[in-house]
């Protein structure tokens, strides 16, 4: 088996992975002008209102006239965005409101409707510590990239240009976000997914795995390089990854296997979280396998330096 | 492998403990020499806001972005903040403080949230109120005319307007202490401008009644013996050193040092948490089942062996949970099962050592340390980079008061700590034990080749 010959043609099936999704995120940045994803009340601030009614549910219509006379100029909640939950619930986002007018919009649907109105769920974030979540994550993940390839890089110090390792490594590992992020955008805008704090957490959950999984079929080329001394670079890897191969496709199947019965079995509050975390851990033993290890070898041909020069032969 | 029969009594006796905590609400060693038991310990799983139902606010100083908050003032604004949840009769009540500004707040089980945040927020007012001859009793409700102009003596209701004397603000200290017949008592010293206010009123309304008044309800109201001019007093009333205490230190804080503001709230009700709690469970163990059947077929007799390690994986994190203990929130249980992955992942690359050094020839006992040895450096690098991701996360969830991350790293960490372990130690022991007792270099087929 020869991943190694047929890396180009890898790179381009990553590409058309991750492009779309770059298109979907342009997409979503133009119709909210906010952002590349849809951003969920955790990073945006607002509030999510989940009520169940016991008897008849009233109108969306009815709900949306509700807010309407709550808000006030403090809390400008009116045109919320109400979405029906199974039967009897709604999910209503709107600004962020405080408990109390929370409390008092509940007490006000009882004697309206005339049923018994049950809080599921209710969570209300400031907008400006939104902002501040998000700008948080952001400088998490990039430290999170640091500091993996700075232990790649000093963990790999026994073989020749160690940082090459940690650098193809994140590489990789953005690989893995931009998939995840791509995917992300994609669902935004078909099924109006909302990026959340459980999703910042399966976003990191994959950089973790993506590295993870790297440094295995990495910990391979490490042992041979010094084994197979006489070797050719790029025959070496090659035999690396065929080597790991087993290993990755086993993991990555029992992985699968806990995730799906996640995703079967696990309720609708993780449902979201786990989709991503499938994408993203799929990505992750993909770009090991057939980005990381052959950015190595792309590496140390310095290939760049003949891309433009005889696109032919190298694409071949 | 040297001292495996150490290692194989070191594991049973784990397992042993293990199940024992994990089988149990209450840890209890009781004491053959007296009636004190020698070690009690509550080991109940502690289940987080999203599964069992509550309210979680995340409190912020509400000052400007540029002034400085100290962390004195704000460990003291969390426990008078936890002093007043108290008094709401919530229990469990959890308050921490995240970063350098902020509280996250935790009331399991509350029905009320309007009213617990609205409660929080106050900012507790102190008075000494003029009560004149007539003393209200301890708890009653009063109206002062603190911050009002030109008070009328009724509200609009007929409910008497009370004169505020001074504020908590004129307080120096104030202490618990005992009278000679052992009462408690509290001390306090005024504040040299609050001393004269407090002299000239003492002196003319002598055998009055002055109400200590928070956040306006009556917490006492004395008498007054004799003027008091030095700035130096002792409230008496029906102490208890507690609830002693509890007015010394309402007295000496009686306001929150910083006003405080709710920047995030969640309520998650009873039902939707219970609902997840079920789910995630019954996903959880067809996850776990699902992987051991895998195992099994795919590797055989390693594989069975890896399983019985994956269980004692699963005792001895859930064991970990209990004694710690770890707060178990919806995305702490994924973080545990995706541990399990990763529990998984450090066996199968053992074992695709393993048959590959069994393929180059090696005896079965060779060949199981060899693929020990080989295997060791990308398990070790693969978790410790898992494990810095989940320090990362751990840093971020805690200085951001976003407990859904931090429960999810704490999980994370503590079950790949826990996989090194059994993939290292317990796989590698049950192995050899086993091959000590059979002669499993016969049948290479058992092995998967």
């Amino acid at each position: 088996m020869n991943i190694i010959k047929n890396r180009y043609t890898f790179f381009l099936i990553s590409l058309l992975i991750i492009v779309p999704g770059l298109v979907f995120m342009g997409l979503n940045w133009a119709q909210t002008k906010e952002g590349p994803l849809p951003l969920g009340i955790d990073f945006r601030g607002g509030s999510l209102l989940e009520v169940q009614f016991e008897n008849a549910r009233p109108t969306v219509e009815e709900i949306a006239t509700l807010y309407a006379e709550f808000s006030s100029a403090a809390e400008p909640i009116a045109d919320p965005i109400i979405q029906p939950l199974a039967e009897d619930s709604f999910a209503i986002r709107s600004k962020s409101m405080t408990d109390e007018t929370k409390g008092k919009m509940i007490v006000e649907m009882e004697a309206r409707y005339g049923t018994k109105v049950t809080v599921l769920n209710f969570t209300s974030v400031s907008p400006a510590i939104g902002a501040e979540v998000t700008r948080a994550a952001g400088f998490a993940i990039l430290l999170a990239a640091v500091a993996i390839l700075l232990y790649i890089w000093w963990a790999f110090r026994g073989v020749e240009h160690p940082y090459r390792y940690g650098a193809a490594a994140v590489i990789a590992m953005l690989h893995d976000v931009l998939v995840v992020l791509g995917t992300e955008a994609i669902l935004g805008y078909f099924l109006g997914w909302e990026a959340d704090a459980l999703f910042l957490t399966a976003l990191l959950t994959v950089i973790g795995f993506s590295v993870h999984d790297t440094i295995v079929v990495f910990d391979r080329v490490r042992e041979n390089s010094n084994i197979l001394r006489r070797v050719e670079y790029e025959t070496m890897v090659n035999h690396s990854i065929v080597q790991t191969l087993d290993r990755s496709i086993t993991t990555q199947l029992t992985v699968m296997l806990t995730l799906f019965s996640l995703v079967l079995f696990g309720g609708d509050s993780t449902r979201h979280f786990v989709i991503i975390l499938l994408v993203g851990i799929f990505s992750g033993t993909y770009s090991s396998i057939f980005n990381a290890a052959p950015i190595l070898v792309v590496w140390e041909n310095r290939e760049w330096t003949t891309w433009f020069k005889r696109k032919a032969e190298t694409s071949a | 492998m040297r001292n495996k029969n150490t290692w194989l009594v070191v594991i049973i006796l784990l397992v042993a403990f293990s199940l024992w905590v994990d089988l149990s609400d209450n840890l209890l060693v009781a004491n053959p020499f007296s009636d004190t038991p020698l070690v009690e310990r509550n080991v109940e799983t502690k289940l987080g806001l999203d599964l069992r139902g509550g309210l979680q606010a995340l409190l912020e100083a509400d000052v400007p972005a540029e002034t400085v908050v100290t962390s004195e003032e704000l460990v003291n604004a969390k426990n008078i903040l936890q002093n007043r949840a108290n008094a709401l009769g919530v229990s469990e009540v959890v308050m921490q403080t995240a970063g350098d500004r902020r509280i996250v707040a935790e009331f399991p089980g509350v029905t009320n949230p309007e009213e617990v945040v609205s409660a929080l927020k106050q900012t507790a007012l102190l008075e000494f109120v003029d009560m004149g001859t007539t003393p209200l009793p301890e708890g009653s409700k009063i109206q002062t005319d603190f911050g009002m102009e030109n008070a009328p003596a009724t509200t609009e209701s007929g409910e008497t307007i009370y004169k505020t004397i001074m504020t908590g603000a004129g307080l120096q200290t104030a202490s618990v202490t005992r009278s000679q017949t052992g009462e408690y008592a509290i001390s306090f010293v005024l504040k040299s401008d609050a001393t004269d206010v407090f002299g000239e009123y003492t002196t003319s309304h002598q055998q009055q009644y002055l109400a200590i008044v928070l956040d306006k309800q009556v917490i006492s109201a004395p008498i007054i013996q004799s003027p008091i001019t030095d700035g130096q007093g002792q409230i008496s009333g029906n102490f208890t050193q507690e609830t002693a205490q509890t007015l010394s230190v309402q007295l000496r804080s009686g306001a929150l040092p910083i006003p405080i503001k709710v920047v995030e709230s969640r309520t998650v009700g009873p039902t939707l948490g219970e609902e997840s709690l079920r789910k995630s469970v019954q996903a959880g163990l067809i996850g776990l089942a699902v992987v051991i059947l895998f195992m099994g077929i795919y590797y055989r007799v390693p594989g069975v062996v890896a399983d019985m390690a994956l269980i004692t994986y699963a005792l001895f994190t859930l064991m970990l949970f209990k004694l710690i203990p770890v707060v178990l929130t919806l995305p702490g249980i994924a973080g545990f099962i995706l541990s399990v992955g990763m529990a998984v992942d450090a066996n199968v690359l053992i074992f695709e050592r393993l048959k590959e050094e069994l393929r180059n020839g090696r005896n079965l006992n060779q060949a199981i340390d060899l693929a020990w040895s080989r295997a060791w450096p990308s398990i070790r690098d693969s978790n410790t980079s898992t494990l810095i991701t989940s320090l990362i996360l751990f840093i971020f969830g805690n200085t951001f008061g976003a407990s859904i991350v931090k429960g999810f790293s704490i999980t994370l960490a503590l079950g790949v700590i826990v996989s090194l372990f059994t993939a290292i130690i317990v796989t590698r022991t049950f192995l050899h034990t086993l091959l000590d007792k059979i002669k499993l270099a016969e049948h290479p087929r058992w092995f998967g080749l």
